[in-house]
């Protein structure tokens, strides 16, 4: 493959889409296919041919706005239909050249306006399984250039200055862990994407595999041009079929095109890439946690340093970074550094992939540039929340983070800034919480969730975390005592300070935030045996009984 | 070519200047220089795994904690071992292992030679301020020399690493996650009809009574752990 043969498959993908008059993409992705998007895209090639119309049907990724689903959008007038059922299907093609059928478009202007999308640029445009459309998209041809006209260093060089830093929730700069892994000794390195997904309530990574899997292998390649290496390992979750499949058939189609094995562009550079499926443990989405399973090893983290840069897989050097990072590098090797870095704030560069989930009228995906304020994330982009609740917090970075209250809404999204206020960015879900929601239960049900994930190597987290949890229970069924928050707050100070890994030190943040801006719910539980948010079940206290009995 | 890259380091340990050679860890040095740090899951002649965490000390410049057993000395470190904060720390782990399971000393086939025990006397934890768990384990004597009793164990996981490493054999693995992990022979079977050859590592570097020998119990056998050592010494001469 040469990027002339690049251009050329471009070209003939455009002429074929030339052929027809209208486009109907089909949001394909979970949600919408959930909700019968299968049954509608068959209605749709049905009414298409008896119609007569010259129609290109097209199934695409997750277009965003998933509790709109499912979705339709015609081009070219880029009309946006959303609840759509197969028996809407006439009256889309019917419309065809005419007024857009007005009871099934959806306003969403406000929410789309806000946002700025690179990772997924493509998702929502082409077929996932069909490379040409990919490729018709200036797919590839970042690590075509790259591999004819920059050196491994200028590539480096280039993602160093852009200011990415890693999509997984760390926030580690992504050029400087790259240059750390390129400079290391050995002639045998690996490139892994971290596709182990596991938060509650976050599903980026997944839709960005199972919508533009090209992308990620796109990245993965330009990773091991960068660094030196010839292998890769994407490591997904067996949870998600869809993905693996549509990875599966990209890595298929790229080997076929050229694009991935041995000297891919008449160059000297080999690369081929291999999928690792996660046995369904949320510590294995820890790097070394992860390189032990791919390992074929117990997934366990171990203690760093060594830092798998240095000593990774196989105990060979090795770059490991998340699906969302991969898919940043192909439009950063393409547009430049600089024009990274021209998005986002002054720390945090570019823009970031975030799924809203919970009590918020527009649940899906959304992406937005760095900095901008939680607020508009929320009541703009969201829509709010529905059902004449009032807000009450955004809990983000899944169990590791923490959650944010209705006062600190009008911070800049950044990996510091959340950082500061008891959060942590995380791979980007964020749960709205509206006042139907006990913040001590929901503190509860991280921990529950950290301590059923632990992988019980170490003690802080492996007893602490079930410590924490028998605590916590005690103050939502009502039989807590103020003896028992002093502990729980000892307990959290032991296991965020003392654990082994990741998933051990931010264990406590649900609970350490909670208690910073929520305390007076604790106290409500374990003074006045009540629940402010009529959630947690409290029998009501003896002392009570006995003055109704008296 | 005056200068060569030396390689020996020097390094402040608890106000106490010492040397080390690069590569050795904070708790050789220490334990050279008859510094004590408390130590669960670490053993001589065994792998490191850094899971206890009693051995975490402060290093100026860093708010980490990290662990000794695997942390390697660079020039002019200066590293605390017996901090507050550390100590408060180290007590915690050791209640939370007591409130884990079933430790009871008065009845245990170790008491009087059990590590938790002593490390338990020498930190001072006079009282277990949680809630004890008292989860219904099994008590594995399929085996006719030797009785696994999982109330006592507190998966360090020496076991595991002395079969692999020393004997070669793997018997001993773990099983499960979180809260609910177990040593396990085999795949789970039961020890008498496993593959194990009987050399008895495991009981004698099991540091509690949840692995030992059924003929030798009570205060006049202690364990014997200090031939690991010398056994890798002597293999590494052959």
């Amino acid at each position: 493959m040469t990027i002339e043969e690049l251009e050329q498959i471009a070209k003939s993908v455009c002429q074929e889409n030339e052929k027809y008059d209208f486009e109907v993409n089909v949001c394909m992705d979970l949600a919408c296919s959930s909700q019968g998007a299968q049954q509608l895209k068959d209605a749709l090639v049905k009414a298409a041919e008896t119609s007569g119309k010259n129609v290109h049907i097209r199934r695409t990724g997750c277009m965003g706005p998933c509790s709109s689903g499912p979705l339709v959008r015609v081009d070219p007038e880029e009309a946006l239909y959303h609840h759509v059922n197969a028996d809407h299907a006439e009256a889309i093609v019917n419309s065809l050249g005419g007024a857009p059928v007005p009871d099934l478009q959806c306003d969403l202007n406000e929410h789309f306006d806000k946002q700025v999308r690179v990772v997924l640029e493509n998702a929502g445009y082409i077929d996932p399984e069909k490379i040409d459309e990919y490729i018709a998209r200036d797919g590839y041809k970042a690590l075509l250039t790259a591999l004819t006209e920059m050196t491994p260093n200028g590539v480096v060089h280039r993602i160093t200055e852009s200011g990415l830093r890693g999509r997984g929730g760390g926030g580690y700069p992504t050029g400087l862990k790259w240059g750390t892994v390129a400079k290391a000794s050995g002639d045998v390195k690996y490139v892994v994407c971290n596709g182990d997904e596991g938060d509650p309530g976050a599903f980026m990574d997944r839709s960005v595999m199972e919508g533009d899997p090209h992308r990620v292998i796109e990245g993965m390649a330009l990773a091991a041009y960068a660094v030196g290496a010839s292998k890769g390992f994407i490591y997904v979750r067996a949870e998600y079929p869809t993905a693996v499949g549509r990875l599966t058939a990209g890595l298929r189609d790229a080997r076929r095109r050229g694009l991935l094995g041995n000297n891919i562009c008449n160059t000297p550079f080999n690369f081929d890439i291999e999928i690792r499926l996660g046995a369904g443990a949320f510590v294995c989405g820890e790097e070394t946690a992860l390189l032990a399973s791919i390992e074929g090893k117990r997934g366990t983290p171990r203690p760093r340093p060594p830092y798998p840069a240095v000593s990774g897989l196989f105990g060979k050097p090795t770059l490991i970074n998340n699906v969302e990072t991969y898919a940043n590098i192909a439009p950063i090797v393409r547009n430049g550094g600089k024009w990274f870095a021209n998005m986002g704030s002054e720390r945090s560069k570019g823009t970031k992939v975030f799924a809203l989930t919970g009590k918020i009228a527009n649940t899906g995906l959304v992406e937005v540039p760095m900095g901008i304020k939680l607020r508009e994330i929320i009541e703009v982009i969201g829509g709010g929340v529905p059902g004449g609740h009032t807000f009450k917090a955004v809990q983000t970075g899944g169990p590791s983070g923490g959650c944010i209250p209705a006062e600190m809404l009008d911070v800049g999204v950044s990996y510091d800034a959340l950082v500061r206020l008891g959060s942590i960015m995380g791979s980007g879900g964020m749960i709205v919480m509206d006042d139907t929601s006990c913040m001590v239960n929901v503190a509860r049900f991280f921990i529950e969730f950290c301590m059923t994930e632990s992988c019980g190597k170490c003690i802080p987290c492996r007893a602490g975390t079930a410590q924490m949890f028998t605590l916590l229970t005690r103050f939502c069924n009502g039989s807590g005592t103020m003896d028992d928050l002093e502990l729980l707050e000892s307990l959290c100070s032991t296991v965020k300070e003392a654990s082994l890994c990741g998933l051990g030190q931010t264990a406590p943040n649900p609970v350490l935030s909670t208690l910073k801006y929520f305390r007076n719910e604790y106290i409500e539980h374990i003074v006045h045996k009540r629940c402010p948010a009529g959630v947690c079940n409290i029998q009501a206290p003896v002392t009570d009984q006995k003055e109704v009995l008296a | 070519m005056s200068e060569t890259v030396s390689n020996v380091k020097t390094l402040v340990i608890d106000e106490q200047e010492v040397s080390a050679l690069a590569g050795q860890t904070i708790l050789d040095v220490a334990r050279e220089n008859d510094i004590y740090i408390p130590t669960l899951c670490h053993l001589e002649g065994l792998s490191n795994v850094g899971a206890c965490r009693l051995c975490l000390v402060e290093i100026k410049g860093g708010n980490k904690l990290l662990p000794a057993c695997v942390t390697t000395v660079f020039e002019g470190m200066e590293v605390s071992t017996h901090t507050e904060r550390l100590q408060k720390h180290r007590r915690m782990i050791l209640e939370l292992l007591f409130a884990e399971r079933n430790h009871i000393c008065s009845v245990c086939v170790a008491n009087g030679h059990c590590e938790l025990q002593a490390l338990a006397q020498d930190q001072g934890v006079t009282h277990i301020s949680l809630p004890y768990r008292n989860p219904e384990l099994t008590v594995d004597a399929s085996l006719a020399q030797f009785t696994v009793d999982h109330n006592r164990c507190i998966l360090c996981t020496r076991c595991v690493r002395v079969c692999a490493e020393i004997e070669g054999a793997h018997v001993w693995d773990v099983m499960g996650r979180g809260i609910n992990s177990i040593v396990i022979t085999d795949l789970h079977d039961n020890w008498g009809s496993s593959s194990c050859t009987r050399c008895g590592k495991c009981v004698q570097v099991c540091p509690t009574g949840a692995l030992f020998d059924k003929s030798k119990v009570g205060s006049d056998h202690p364990k014997y752990p200090d031939f690991l050592p010398y056994l890798n010494l002597m293999r590494e001469a052959q």
